[in-house]
C-alpha cells in the first residue's frame, strides 16, 4: 500500500481528480461551486412547500422523515464521527419521549410548560448520555456496543414493568400500556397540535440542528471527534482529551434524541414502549447506513429512503412497481453488458413459461391464483405461477431457495452467473408475489436487515459519500 | 433445600446452553476479533430445525421411529441448519469485511441478525412451537439424585454439553487444526505468514461455533419447551455476556461464564422475581463488564497503536 505516512488530502487526490470527468462531472462541479449554506435553504424551502400539497396522511409521513432524519443525524455523531457503536440511542429517544410525556399530561399533576420543559429534557438526556459513556472510558468497540444494547433493554424493562418495580407508588410510565393525552408543544402561546404545524416545528428544528452540527463538525472538537474514530490511542498520544470528547459526543447525540423523542410524544399524544423497540434502532442504523456514515445530508437522504420505503410496501401497486424497478436496475449493475441483460429478461419469462406449463400439468389449474396487482397481473399471469393461499409451504421453501440463489449468484461469475440469475430472478418473483408482496412489515424488516449487511460489503461509504481513505 | 436442589439442576441445565452458546462468540471472537450479533439466530434456526425434523418423523406424539433415533436426527439436522448458515454468514456477511474498519462487520452482524429473525417470522410465523418433550420421553423417567428427582432429557442436555466441551477442549488444544484456531486468534498476520489457510481456519471456526449453537438450540427446545423466532435475541445476549464474565477468547471460561450466567438466572427467578430476570442479569453484566471486561479467565489486551 502506498498510502502509508500520506495525509487524507493527498490520498484522496486521484479520488477528487475523478469526481468531475464523466457524464455526471458538470453537475457535480455546479453542485459543489454552491455553498452548503445555500443548499440547505433550497432544501428546507422545497421541503417546507411540501405539506401544502400533501394530503394529511401525508404530512404524517413526513413528521415520520422528519422523525428519522433527525435520530439518524444525532446517531451521526456518536457513530459516523466519533466512531463508537451506539445500540442505546433509541432509549435516549425514549427517555425524551417518556419526559416529556410525564410533565405535559395529564397522567400526573406535574404540567411544565413546554418552554421550561424542553430545555431541561435536552439538557437532562445529555447527562444521561454522558453517564452512559463513562463505560466507554475502559471499553470499546463490542463491548461497548453490548454494553448500550443492554441500556436499551434495560430501559425497555423498566418502562414496561415499572408499577411492578419494588417500592414503586406513582405509576411513572404507565407500564405497557404507555401514556396518552399528552399536551402538544406550545411556544409563544401558540400550539402546535396540527400535523402541519408539527411538520414545520420539526424542520425548523431539523434545520438548526444541521447548522449547529455543521459547525461543530468543523470545528477542533469535530477534526477531534474523527481522530479518535480512527485511533482513540494515537489521538490520545497528540494530547487529545479522549474521555472528555467520547462523553461529549454521547452528549450530544443523546440531547438530539431526547429533543426529537418530545416531538414524537406530542405528535403522537402519547408515548409507548413499542416505540422504542429493537425494530426502530435498526431502522435508524439503516437510515444512516443508506445515506452514509459521518454525512449529514446523507443521513437525511437515507431516513427518506428507509421512511418512505415501508409507506410504499404497504400499498401493493407502487410494492409492485418498486420491487420490479429494483430487480432490472439490480440486474444491469451486476451484469452491465446488454447482451447478458436481455438474455437474462427473457431467460426469465421462458422459464416461468414452462414451469407454470408444469406445474399446472402436474396439480391442475387450482394452482393459479389472482396476481396481487392489478396493473401487472395480465402480464405476470402469462408466466409468474401464482399460488393459493394455501400453498403457503412451496413459498416458504421458495424463500430459501431465493436466498441461496442470491448467495450463488455473488459467488459466481460470468455466464454460469447469468445461468444461475434465471431461476434465482424467477423464484424470487415467485417469493415476492407470494409472501413479500403480502407482509409487508416482515418485508420491511428484511429489507433493512439487508440494507446493512449489503451496504457494508458493497458501498460502506454509503450512497452518496466518498471512499474513506485508509490511512496506515 | 430441595428447592434449591431443582433450582441448581435447573441453572446447571440453562447454565449448559448458555456455555455453548457462548463457545460459538468466544472462539468467533479469538479469531476475528469482533462480535458475532447473528449468532443467537444461528441457534434460533438450529431450535427451528430440530422441531422440522421432530415434525417430518411424526410429531411428538405420533413419532414413526424410536426416540432415540429422532433425538439423534434432531440434533443432526440442527447442526447442518445452523452450521450452514453460520457458514454463510462468515462467507458472505464477515469475510468481505476483513479489512474494513472496527464498525463495519459489527454493522453487518447487527444487520445479519436482524434479517434472519425477519426470515424466521417469514417462514415459521409468529407462533412459537412445543417439541412437547414430555409426550417423547415422559416426566416419569427420572432420576433420584439425593431429595431430587432429575428429568433424563435434563440429564441428557447436561452429559451432552460435558461431552462436547470435553471434546471442543481436546480439540483446540491438541489438533492439527486447533492449533491454528490458536495461532489466528494469537495474531493473525504471523499466523498466515507461517503457511496457516486463514480462511480454512476461520470457517472451520464459525462451523464449530454455529454447530455448537445448533445443538444449543435443540436442547433448550426439549427442556423449555417454546421455539420462536424472538428466542436467539436475549439468548444470545446472555450468552455473549457469558463469554464476557469468563473472558473473552478462552474456552473454559466460556463454559464457566455459561455456568455462572445459568445459575443467575435460575436462582433470580425463583428467588426474586421473574419479571425482573433479565433486568437483574443485565445489571448484573452491566457491573460485571465495568469492573472486570476481561472477565474471569481473560488475558488483559496490550494496545498497540
Amino acid at each position: 500500500m502506498s498510502d502509508i505516512g500520506v495525509d487524507r488530502w493527498v490520498a484522496e487526490s486521484e479520488e477528487r481528480d475523478q469526481r468531475y470527468t464523466g457524464w455526471l462531472g458538470p453537475g457535480r462541479r455546479l453542485l459543489d461551486r454552491i455553498p452548503s449554506g445555500w443548499k440547505l435553504v433550497a432544501f428546507l424551502g422545497v421541503v417546507g412547500l411540501y405539506p401544502m400539497f400533501a394530503s394529511q396522511a401525508g404530512v404524517r409521513i413526513g413528521i415520520t422523515v422528519l422523525l428519522l432524519a433527525m435520530l439518524a443525524i444525532g446517531l451521526n455523531v456518536v457513530v459516523g464521527w466519533a466512531g463508537m457503536l451506539d445500540l442505546g440511542y433509541v432509549a435516549f429517544y425514549g427517555f425524551g419521549a417518556y419526559f416529556y410525556a410525564i410533565v405535559s399530561s395529564p397522567h400526573l399533576p406535574a404540567h411544565w410548560p413546554t418552554w421550561v420543559s424542553i430545555p431541561v429534557i435536552v439538557v437532562a438526556s445529555a447527562l444521561l448520555g454522558a453517564l452512559l459513556s463513562l463505560p466507554s472510558r475502559r471499553l470499546i468497540g463490542d463491548y461497548l456496543a453490548i454494553m448500550t444494547l443492554f441500556f436499551a433493554q434495560v430501559f425497555i424493562e423498566v418502562v414496561r414493568n415499572y408499577p411492578r418495580l419494588p417500592g414503586i407508588e406513582t405509576d411513572l410510565t404507565g407500564g405497557p400500556n404507555g401514556i396518552t393525552g399528552v399536551e402538544p408543544w406550545e411556544l409563544f402561546g401558540f400550539a402546535i397540535d396540527t400535523f402541519n404545524r408539527n411538520f414545520y416545528l420539526l424542520l425548523v428544528l431539523l434545520g438548526l440542528v444541521i447548522v449547529l452540527l455543521r459547525n461543530v463538525d468543523r470545528s477542533r472538537t469535530g477534526i477531534a471527534w474523527r481522530a479518535l474514530r480512527e485511533d482513540s490511542l494515537a489521538a490520545a498520544h497528540m494530547t487529545t482529551p479522549v474521555n472528555r470528547l467520547k462523553m461529549l459526543a454521547f452528549a450530544v447525540g443523546a440531547a438530539i434524541a431526547g429533543l426529537t423523542g418530545t416531538v414524537l410524544a406530542s405528535v403522537q399524544v402519547g408515548v409507548f414502549p413499542n416505540n422504542f423497540l429493537l425494530l426502530f434502532l435498526i431502522t435508524i442504523y439503516a437510515a444512516l447506513i443508506l445515506g452514509g456514515l459521518g454525512s449529514i445530508p446523507g443521513a437525511v437522504i437515507g431516513a427518506i429512503a428507509v421512511a418512505v420505503s415501508p409507506e410504499i410496501l404497504r400499498n401493493p401497486t407502487a410494492a409492485g412497481w418498486l420491487f420490479y424497478l429494483a430487480l432490472i436496475l439490480l440486474l444491469v449493475t451486476v451484469l452491465r453488458e446488454p447482451l447478458r441483460i436481455t438474455s437474462v429478461i427473457i431467460g426469465v419469462a421462458g422459464f416461468g413459461y414452462l414451469v407454470r406449463l408444469a406445474a399446472v400439468a402436474i396439480w391442475g389449474d387450482t394452482i393459479l391464483g389472482p396476481a396481487n396487482d392489478a396493473f401487472l397481473s395480465e402480464f405476470l399471469d402469462a408466466w409468474a405461477l401464482i399460488l393459493g393461499p394455501a400453498q403457503d409451504i412451496a413459498s416458504s421453501y421458495a424463500f430459501v431457495l431465493a436466498i441461496g440463489g442470491v448467495l450463488a449468484v455473488i459467488v459466481t461469475k460470468g455466464w454460469w452467473r447469468v445461468a444461475l440469475l434465471i431461476p434465482t430472478a424467477y423464484v424470487a418473483i415467485f417469493v415476492w408475489e407470494n409472501k413479500l408482496a403480502l407482509e409487508p412489515s416482515i418485508t420491511r424488516q428484511l429489507l433493512f436487515g439487508g440494507v446493512l449487511v449489503v451496504m457494508m460489503a458493497v458501498r460502506p461509504q454509503g450512497l452518496l459519500g466518498t471512499r474513506r481513505v485508509e490511512i496506515t | 433445600m430441595e428447592f434449591f436442589l431443582q433450582q441448581t439442576v435447573n441453572g446447571l441445565t440453562l447454565g449448559s446452553v448458555y456455555a455453548l452458546l457462548a463457545l460459538g462468540y468466544s472462539m468467533v471472537y479469538g479469531v476475528l476479533k469482533f462480535l458475532n450479533f447473528a449468532h443467537g439466530e444461528v441457534y434460533m434456526f438450529g431450535a427451528f430445525a430440530g422441531y422440522g425434523v421432530l415434525t417430518v418423523l411424526g410429531g411428538a406424539a405420533g413419532l414413526a421411529v424410536p426416540v432415540w433415533l429422532a433425538l439423534t436426527l434432531m440434533f443432526v439436522g440442527a447442526v447442518v441448519v445452523s452450521s450452514g448458515i453460520g457458514v454463510a454468514l462468515e462467507r458472505f456477511a464477515y469475510r468481505p469485511l476483513r479489512t474494513a474498519s472496527r464498525l463495519a462487520p459489527l454493522i453487518s452482524a447487527i444487520g445479519a441478525s436482524f434479517f434472519l429473525q425477519a426470515a424466521a417470522l417469514l417462514l415459521f410465523s409468529a407462533n412459537s412451537r412445543s417439541y412437547q418433550a414430555p409426550t417423547l420421553i415422559p416426566i416419569e423417567n427420572s432420576l433420584t439424585v439425593g431429595p431430587i428427582s432429575v428429568w433424563v432429557v435434563r440429564i441428557l442436555v447436561i452429559v451432552t454439553a460435558v461431552v462436547l466441551m470435553i471434546l471442543l477442549t481436546w480439540w483446540v488444544r491438541a489438533s492439527r487444526m486447533g492449533k491454528a484456531v490458536r495461532a489466528l486468534s494469537y495474531d493473525t498476520e504471523a499466523a498466515a505468514m507461517m503457511g496457516i489457510d486463514v480462511d480454512r481456519v476461520i470457517v472451520i471456526t464459525f462451523l464449530i461455533g454455529s454447530a455448537l449453537a445448533g445443538v444449543g438450540g435443540v436442547m433448550v427446545g426439549l427442556v423449555f419447551g417454546r421455539v420462536f423466532h424472538l428466542m436467539g435475541f436475549i439468548a444470545g445476549l446472555k450468552a455473549f455476556t457469558a463469554a464476557v464474565v469468563g473472558g473473552i477468547g478462552s474456552i473454559p471460561g466460556a463454559m464457566l461464564g455459561g455456568l455462572l450466567i445459568g445459575f443467575a438466572e435460575a436462582y433470580t427467578t425463583a428467588f426474586i422475581s421473574s419479571t425482573f430476570q433479565n433486568l437483574i442479569v443485565f445489571g448484573l453484566l452491566i457491573v460485571f463488564l465495568l469492573v472486570r471486561p476481561r472477565g474471569f479467565l481473560g488475558r488483559p489486551e496490550v494496545a498497540k497503536v
